[in-house]
């Protein structure tokens, strides 16, 4: 979230799409009604479904799975049609202005330098005209037609109303009252939040899904203002926080990037880092990159990480490829893997096509999971009749599991989605032999240590030298490993106005990621954490939640950046700094300096006069509307169909799924085609679980007790299916069997002139637990993800649906 | 832990004193005893309250929950009631269905005790000691990294990456615990490494 939670309360109209939070974020979303009840303000939800979000909206708007970009670009072209722009915003704080390469292009649905045998692009056109100065060129008219704004213009023309019904199936005037109603919010004293999760995350576009929105918040002045924002809903307790903490493949904490096997050396590596500023006088503020890099290097390895040794560098792994999730399973049915762990994971249940699933797993030598429920994934290798139809006697995997704490035995802290770091206490002592997930990596990283200290073997330094300075080095305590995520000087830490002042003492905990340095003489695990827990304690307990009604909570828990609650809220300003709305004032320019309710997200000594741009991360001091060479797929959002889609692609009918999207062969043949598959599927949950884990949970196994599926009335109808009969529901990939919903619920659709049935297929059944056995969506799912991020699409696909006499039989 | 007056010791302390004043001052003097010999003990009075937060969703509900047991040998920690803080900024004290019903995930059926092991071909899991699962996991990692680490790509480019075992990380672990797994998984050169935030 650029914004948090109460924050919400704030807005004006918030926008329910690629989400919803009355059903997945129920406590979250009361900051929806209460900004109804109290602001008078609307809600706007546009989903497959009518979901029990939709069912409190102000106006709800059906579309078809898949095709938001389609929709979004339709608001783009209304906005920018009809004049319904925050101009000041746009011009100032946007790259509206600035002039690209006259090279770059656009046709048929493809950007300028496809390659089709790659899928990939050649981007070098995808980017601004740079002058002799080094600075990027400007049009501040905005005429020039190789402008960003002329190049969006013509880009978002083709989505009209029309085209937008052709292809989302969304009726004209419902979306034109949706679009004018978000054009409402154009003005500098409206503000709309986009509140987005895994509704349009789980799509072979899915990056570009949120750019679309991001851009419609971008042309409404909609971004760093209270009651505004991108508000990532976000799954799992903590996925903010692992995100935060880089455990990806390609990731170091704080997001910085692991080296890849293009960057040899450190300078290699740090030339494509620089960040120089792309306009006079902005702060782009990644050019201190490097102190964050080093900071982490001596963290990591201490006093192995030298000048002289380019502080490690060689210790990193560098990539080939990114491993993903998708290609690591790919590369388990190539039999390359030998062993896998899963840390509270349950991937069998929740990646896509589950036969491929079951396949990589049993090539693998061993697996070790850890999970303090009993997890589907542990035991793939267990025959449970039709629920997992394994011949066991076959499968060579060595398995181990491992029983581990669970949330109310653990003392640490978890990142909400408003990035607020919140610590919490254990209550009870693990069941039986369960043991802390801290104890278990501590005991796994100091075993291999031993092995290699005592046998040698390969490339042992990195781990041999790791910081290890726990009083137990057998139980690293939560308090331990929170000072190393904030950092310590491990120098004497002079001032910069005066050098004989000592700052901060050689030993004692940095307050700021700006005491930062790239001379070795600190450490921080995870900069932007950086504050988290310093000489003054453990910031992340905070407890005083008064706030003056505000929602920002500054004294609650420890948020990330610096305990900035708002990010970019000097664009909550004008370019003089004067408040855009003054009921909603959150940092301003002051006379002499900036103040406000928030920590400004801003050098505390720019006059306003110095023009320095609110979007500090980046080079051109604003935020990106044609976003260059950054994305994969494109510098702007387009609509690409999914890869199984009913209709061709009605803007680019040639190119089937993203032309950019990586996809394995065999999982290109196993795609299915609208002639045999002729029903749009879409993966979702329920209110009443949490993917698998609550099937364990007897309350919520009672509750809702059994795999099911929704259609429509009129699906039910043409295909004989009685309301709680049994159907069979099958992909190209796999078949399952569920009871069916018949629900007015879904709709069909009428898309490009054909109707279009949806089938809803929730994903919270599987073959442990307390609830009935079941399937769930991801025996059908294609093995295919986002072209910039390889999330799967789970939530756009083709199936077939039929009538059976009777359920699976276990 | 808690530094302020917990909500549950005011509750408690108020009520004893309504108990104590108005009745007597009625002049129910006899009634008053019987009356408190009637009522139950408020079952939450002796138990420990310790503040977590949901682990579900990233609204981070803030709970709080109620556990019997000091934690002495005799004396296990148990939790026996789970609720909604009303002091958090976010839930004020409300829970959804999946974290009103907490309690039962702490209590799970399906909670696992013991570490497990499955021989290759086998139809069983079998108890084993922690010690056997970890020397043996540590031993299987060591095997396959010496065999399988490529310390050089094709061109010679110092590459360190060991790409033949992966590691699933847990995004409802906390932060504490991904340093420390981050570290374990980053410094043996694994490359095959992801979290929830993927899918």
């Amino acid at each position: 979230m650029t914004n948090s939670w109460a924050d919400i309360g704030w807005t004006d109209l918030a926008i329910i799409m690629g989400g919803n939070a009355a059903e997945a974020h129920p406590c979250g979303f009361k900051w929806v009604v209460e900004a109804k009840a109290n602001r008078g303000a609307k809600l706007i939800v546009v989903d497959p479904r009518y979901t029990r979000s939709a069912s409190v909206a102000d106006f709800y708007c059906p579309i078809r799975p898949g095709t938001d970009i389609a929709f979004l670009g339709g608001v783009i072209n209304y906005l920018l049609s009809n004049d319904k722009i925050q101009h000041d915003y746009v011009k100032n704080y946007t790259n509206a202005a600035y002039l690209v390469n006259p090279a770059y292009g656009f046709s048929d649905g493809l950007f300028t330098g496809y390659d089709e045998a790659k899928r990939d692009y050649d981007k070098s056109s995808w980017d601004y005209q740079v002058g002799e100065d080094g600075f990027a060129k400007l049009d501040d008219t905005l005429q020039d037609p190789n402008c960003v704004f002329q190049l969006m213009k013509k880009h978002f023309a083709i989505y009209t109303p029309e085209m937008v019904e052709r292809i989302c199936g969304s009726p004209k005037d419902k979306f034109l009252k949706v679009a004018e109603m978000i054009a409402s919010c154009s003005t500098p004293t409206k503000t709309m939040t986009s509140m987005y999760a895994l509704g349009w995350t789980q799509h072979s576009k899915g990056s570009q899904n949120i750019r679309a929105m991001a851009m419609v918040q971008l042309l409404l002045g909609n971004i760093g203002v209270r009651g505004g924002g991108m508000n990532a809903l976000r799954g799992h307790s903590n996925i903010q926080g692992l995100t935060d903490l880089g455990l990806m493949s390609n990731l170091i904490p704080g997001y910085l990037t692991l080296p890849t096997e293009k960057e040899p050396d450190f300078n290699a590596y740090m030339s494509s880092r620089g960040f120089k500023p792309l306009r006079p006088g902005q702060m782009s503020y990644w050019q201190n990159y490097k102190k964050f890099f080093v900071s982490f290097q001596k963290s990591m390895w201490g006093e192995a990480a030298t000048a002289e040794n380019n502080w490690a560098y060689d210790y990193l792994p560098k990539l080939d490829v990114t491993y993903d999730m998708l290609r690591v399973f790919d590369l388990m049915v190539q039999g390359k893997m030998t062993g896998y762990f899963c840390q509270g994971f349950n991937p069998l249940m929740t990646l896509s096509n589950r036969g491929k699933l079951t396949e990589g797993l049993s090539k693998l030598k061993w697996l070790v999971t850890m999970d303090p429920l009993d997890t589907e994934t542990s035991r793939f290798w267990e025959n449970h009749g039709e629920f997992n139809d394994v011949k066991t006697g076959d499968i060579q995997t060595e398995v181990f599991q491992l029983p581990t704490s669970c949330f109310a035995e653990d003392e640490g802290s978890l990142v909400n989605s408003g990035r607020w770091l919140q610590w919490h206490y254990p209550g009870q002592e693990p069941p039986g032999e369960a043991k802390l997930d801290t104890w278990i990596m501590a005991q796994i990283g100091q075993k291999l240590k031993a092995l290699y200290q005592k046998e040698g073997g390969a490339f042992p330094d990195p781990i041999l030298n790791l910081t290890w300075n726990y009083a137990d080095p057998n139980n690293p305590t939560p308090q331990e490993l929170a000072k190393e995520m904030n950092g310590s000087a491990l120098a004497d830490q002079m001032d910069p106005k005066d050098a004989t002042k000592v700052v901060v003492e050689k030993g004692k905990q940095l307050s700021g990621f700006a005491q930062l340095k790239d001379d070795g003489s600190t450490q921080a695990f995870c900069w932007i954490y950086t504050g988290c827990w310093t000489e003054a304690g453990n910031q992340m307990a905070r407890r005083d939640k008064e706030d003056g009604g505000t929602g920002l909570a500054p004294k609650w828990a420890w948020s990330w950046p610096a305990n900035r609650r708002i990010l970019y809220n000097r664009a909550s300003s004008d370019v003089a700094g004067k408040p855009w709305d003054d009921s909603r004032k959150l940092v301003y320019w002051a006379g002499d300096k900036w103040a406000g309710i928030d920590v400004p997200d801003y050098g505390a000594a720019f006059k306003p006069e110095q023009t320095v741009g609110p979007f500090i991360m980046n080079p051109e001091g604003v935020a990106r509307l044609f976003t260059r060479k950054m994305m994969r797929d494109g510098p702007f959002p387009t609509h690409y169909e999914p890869f199984e889609a009913p209709v061709a692609n009605a803007v680019a009918p040639k190119i089937r799924g993203n032309p950019a999207a990586r996809i394995f062969k065999g999982d290109f043949a196993a795609l299915g085609s609208s002639d045999k598959y002729p029903y749009v599927a879409t993966s979702y949950r329920l209110t009443e679980h949490f993917h698998q884990w609550t099937k364990h949970v007897w309350v919520n196994a009672v509750l809702q007790p059994e795999f099911f599926v929704e259609i429509s009335e009129e699906l039910a109808k043409e295909k004989g299916i009685t309301k709680g009969g049994w159907v069979r529901v099958w992909s190209n990939r796999g078949s399952v069997k569920a009871k069916a919903v018949v629900t007015k619920r879904i709709k069909p659709l009428m898309v490009d002139g054909k109707p279009t049935h949806i089938v809803g297929i929730p994903q919270h059944w599987g073959f442990m637990g307390a609830a009935k056995k079941g399937m769930n969506p991801n025996s059908l799912t294609p093995f295919v993800g986002d072209a910039n991020i390889e999330t799967p699409e789970y939530k756009a696909f083709l199936v077939n649906i039929e009538a059976i006499a009777s359920g699976p039989v276990a | 832990m808690i530094g302020e007056l917990s909500r549950r010791q005011f509750l408690r302390t108020a009520g004893a004193g309504v108990a104590g004043t108005t009745l007597g001052a009625m002049g129910f003097g006899g009634a008053e005893q019987a009356l408190a010999q009637s009522v139950r003990p408020f079952k939450l009075a002796k138990t420990t309250e310790t503040r977590n937060t949901c682990p579900y969703c990233s609204v981070a509900c803030g709970i709080l929950m109620y556990g019997v047991g000091d934690g002495s040998a005799n004396n296990k920690q148990a939790i026996m009631h789970i609720e909604g803080d009303p002091d958090h900024p976010v839930n004020r004290g409300t829970l959804c269905p999946k974290g009103a019903a907490l309690l039962d995930f702490v209590h799970s059926d399906t909670r696992l005790k013991y570490p497990m092991h499955r021989k290759p071909g086998s139809d069983k899991f079998e108890r084993v000691t922690w010690e056997f699962a970890l020397e043996r996991i540590a031993r299987l990692m060591k095997d396959d990294r010496d065999k399988n680490f490529v310390a050089k790509s094709k061109d010679g480019v110092t590459v360190n990456r060991w790409t033949t075992v992966g590691f699933l990380a847990a995004s409802a672990t906390t932060n504490e615990t991904a340093t420390l797994t981050y570290k374990v998984v980053r410094s043996a050169g694994i490359v095959a490494f992801d979290n929830q935030a993927r899918v």
